[in-house]
């Protein structure tokens, strides 16, 4: 190239063209208004939901308590050997991904990712304060930092450090009492860790939402690479109908009777578009389908008279029917084809199955492991013993006593370490570890042979629930 | 953008070619040259400020004094320091009372588990199980008795040492020199016949003879021991040396002497006390 100069290299390093978005109105927005305040009304309300669970128990509705391993989510309690519900809620929340990716396209990156949905908001600020794109722009070139865009600057940082603040806070929120943190942290008595992660998260906030916006998705995420793979000709994506914008109608360049399309070149499309792109150049990586360039086009579109929808949701198929002249497939049977349905299936499988689980989980539970060092242990009278370490948990709010029995063979007694009575008091809503001894009598069958069948049973005494745990019996075999 | 340019006529390459692949000499990026030095100086003064350079004895101390060996002992002072409170209070208190006190029972438990795995699993197993001439803790036979004062005074002063004057002393003489090979075989007859089948039987009665002149001074006329002396019960089922007939005849002909260290010398009361409360729990505890 005629303009490079061997001592002057170019650059490796693109730098990011900035980006200012303009106001829109229309229906794509609203949803997404109206997406924005119950998606971050939910992450900043939900820890303050109060939730009685009586005396011993926390009542905060959604808790995560690190502390004594517990998951508190309004009625269900989960302990951390049932961490497979969480997992099944990925599982779920993975499945239902690729639902709405193979049936909607880009959806949750166009309207819920938390992305998305702040960036949106410290967009909405930054135009209350600085005004809609064209003042923006003349700001932004502005090379004189005079008062007013030192005010104006400030002010954007501060309310976006604010946001990031209250962002961060909310999510302490969820590890602990919620009123009691607040109190601890405004009086400075919080722990260092909870300053850290706010302060962390704060920071991320701040410099995610409004510094590195579209970069996060284009550069940071690897979701979008994914969606490539989930994305077929059936999804729906945000398109531009070439076939009838084309040629575009530019004033100046555009003789007099040559076809003209719909397409006048105003650039709204382009102006509200908060990745940066042309949607008119067809699908692009950066692409989020935030709709916002429909909302825009159809506004542009009604001020001329033209029908709406020069830039919609559409499926790639249909572009080629319209085209040809042919009507488009109704919406149903996009969304209606067999790896919906068989994502579909697999999502309410594992969600029929978590429910399922929810509602057969006892609430008296123990756990059986028989002590192996040494697997048996010969007494002065002959009879034989073993041990077992024996977990009993009471996930209720008030404390239990559970009566231990062992069943299968009449010549094995049960007794427990530390108490001459066969029974165990738990207190409320924790474990207990109690070893539990096994005698066979001398002599006995089970006594002699290496291994034997037994089972051991846990009833409360109050109301008489019973749960059992099968485990083995190791004899002196000769 | 512009187009990258044809960089091959433009930038002067090192010389260096392979294959017709040649090498650009394109200046650093400033930001990787600044790293580049900013790495140099931190090493230089790593250097200074840590241990180093390998002498002949050890390596260089580094200014700021810094050792793993000096980090474990402050942490292990502070694992001490923490548990200070507790140590003391375990220490003071009535020893039988302690399993009345959860928080010091749960405690004892937990650290005398600690005490027996680094000095007592050695001999005894780490599941406490014993071996041949090492006294199984889970079962409840015990030579010294199985009450948390005595597994304390057990521990404390040990067995038949020449360290200790409180330590437990029996000495069961090795009778080899003192009967006759014939009663010998008798008694051991004797003994086999009080907890299961004697290998000969027309010898029991003689050999119970034996015994009673013998043996019943220690053992007791019934065979059932004396945890004043330490004497075994020979009724039960335990055998710390083994039940069979040679190994009941070696025992009497040349005895036992089976030796326990003092503890009290190497690990403080509280540690002592621990892992008494420990054994005591294990199952056989009176």
């Amino acid at each position: 190239m005629a303009d490079s100069q061997p001592d002057a290299p170019q650059s490796l390093y693109a730098a990011r063209e900035p980006i200012f978005p303009r106001k829109v109105y229309g229906k794509f927005r609203n949803l997404k208004w109206a997406i924005m305040i119950v998606t971050l009304g939910i992450y900043y309300l939900t820890p303050w939901i109060r939730w009685d669970r009586g005396p011993s128990l926390p009542d905060q509705a959604v808790l995560i308590d690190l502390a004594s391993r517990r998951f508190f989510f309004f009625w269900i309690e989960i302990w951390p050997h049932e961490f497979y519900f969480i997992a099944g809620l990925l599982v779920m929340a993975g499945l239902g991904l690729f639902l709405f990716t193979s049936a909607l396209g880009r959806v949750w990156c166009g309207y819920a990712c938390p992305q998305t949905v702040w960036t949106d908001l410290f967009i909405l600020v930054e135009r209350w304060i600085e005004g809609d794109r064209n003042a923006r722009l003349r700001l932004h070139r502005q090379k004189k930092w005079d008062a007013r865009k030192v005010r104006l600057r400030l002010t954007k940082w501060v309310s976006w450090l604010l946001i990031g603040l209250a962002t961060g806070g909310a999510w302490v929120f969820y590890f602990t009492d919620a009123p009691t943190l607040l109190a601890d942290l405004v009086t400075l008595n919080a722990h260092p860790i909870a300053y850290t992660t706010i302060g962390v998260l704060t920071a991320t906030t701040f410099f995610f939402g409004g510094f590195a916006r579209e970069q996060i998705c284009i550069y940071a995420c690897p979701w979008p690479r994914i969606q490539a793979a989930m994305l077929d000709e059936d999804s729906l994506v945000v398109g531009y109908r070439e076939w009838r914008g084309e040629p575009r109608k530019h004033s100046r360049a555009v003789e007099e009777g040559a076809p003209q399309g719909d397409c006048i070149d105003c650039m709204a499309c382009v102006n509200v578009c908060p990745v940066g792109i042309d949607i008119r150049d067809g699908q692009q990586l950066e692409c989020i389908t935030c709709a916002l360039c429909i909302d825009a086009c159809d506004d542009i579109m009604a001020k001329i008279g033209k029908p709406r929808g020069l830039i919609d949701y559409m499926a790639l198929t249909d572009e080629e029917n319209e085209r040809a002249g042919k009507p488009p497939k109704p919406i149903l049977k996009h969304i209606l084809r067999p790896r919906t349905i068989m994502y579909t299936a697999l999502w309410a499988l594992v969600g029929f199955g978590l429910v399922f689980a929810l509602f057969i989980r006892s609430d008296i539970d123990m756990t059986v492991a028989p002590v192996r060092n040494p697997t048996y242990v010969m007494l002065s009278d002959g009879s034989i013993r073993n041990t077992y370490e024996v977990r009993l948990r009471n996930k209720h709010g008030e404390d239990r006593r559970f009566n231990l029995t062992v069943s299968g063979d009449p010549a094995i007694h049960l007794t427990l370490e530390g108490t001459p009575y066969s029974s165990v008091s738990v207190p409320a809503d924790s474990m207990r570890l109690q070893r539990v001894y096994l005698v066979a009598a001398p002599g006995s069958e089970a006594a002699k042979i290496e291994r034997s069948e037994v089972r051991l049973w846990i009833e409360d005494t109050s109301n008489g629930d019973r749960a059992y745990k099968d485990s083995v019996f190791n004899g002196k075999a000769n | 953008m512009a187009k990258k340019p044809n960089k091959k006529t433009e930038v002067e390459t090192t010389g260096h070619e392979w294959d017709g692949i040649q090498e650009y000499n394109n200046p650093l990026p400033r930001w990787w040259l600044w790293t580049f030095y900013a790495c140099i100086a931190w090493g230089l003064w790593y250097v200074i400020a840590y241990p180093a350079w390998p002498m002949i004895e050890g390596a260089t101390a580094g200014y700021k004094g810094w050792s793993t060996r000096a980090n474990v002992a402050v942490e292990l002072a502070e694992a001490e320091a923490a548990n200070a409170e507790i140590n003391a209070k375990l220490a003071a208190v009535e020893l039988a009372s302690i399993s009345e006190t959860p928080e010091l029972q749960a405690y004892a438990t937990s650290a005398g588990s600690a005490v027996f795995k680094t000095w007592c699993a050695q001999c005894h197993g780490s599941g406490a199980a014993g071996a041949k001439g090492y006294p199984n803790l889970l079962d409840n036979d015990w030579l010294w008795g199985g009450s948390i004062d005595d597994i304390h005074t057990t521990i404390s002063h040990g067995i038949r040492n020449e360290v200790d004057d409180d330590a437990r002393f029996s000495e069961m003489p090795a009778f080899g020199e003192i009967l006759e090979t014939p009663q010998i075989d008798q008694v051991a007859n004797y003994v086999m016949s009080l907890s299961g089948a004697p290998q000969d039987a027309s010898l029991v009665a003689e050999g119970e003879t034996v015994f009673m002149d013998n043996c019943a001074a220690c053992h007791g006329e019934q065979a059932q021991g004396d945890i004043y002396q330490g004497a075994p019960n020979l009724t039960d089922a335990i055998w710390l040396y083994g039940g069979d007939f040679a190994t009941i005849k070696e025992t009497v002909t040349n005895s036992r002497y089976g030796v326990m260290p003092p503890w009290n010398t190497r690990l403080s009361e509280a540690e002592v006390r621990a892992v008494a409360i420990y054994v005591h729990q294990l199952g056989g505890g009176e």
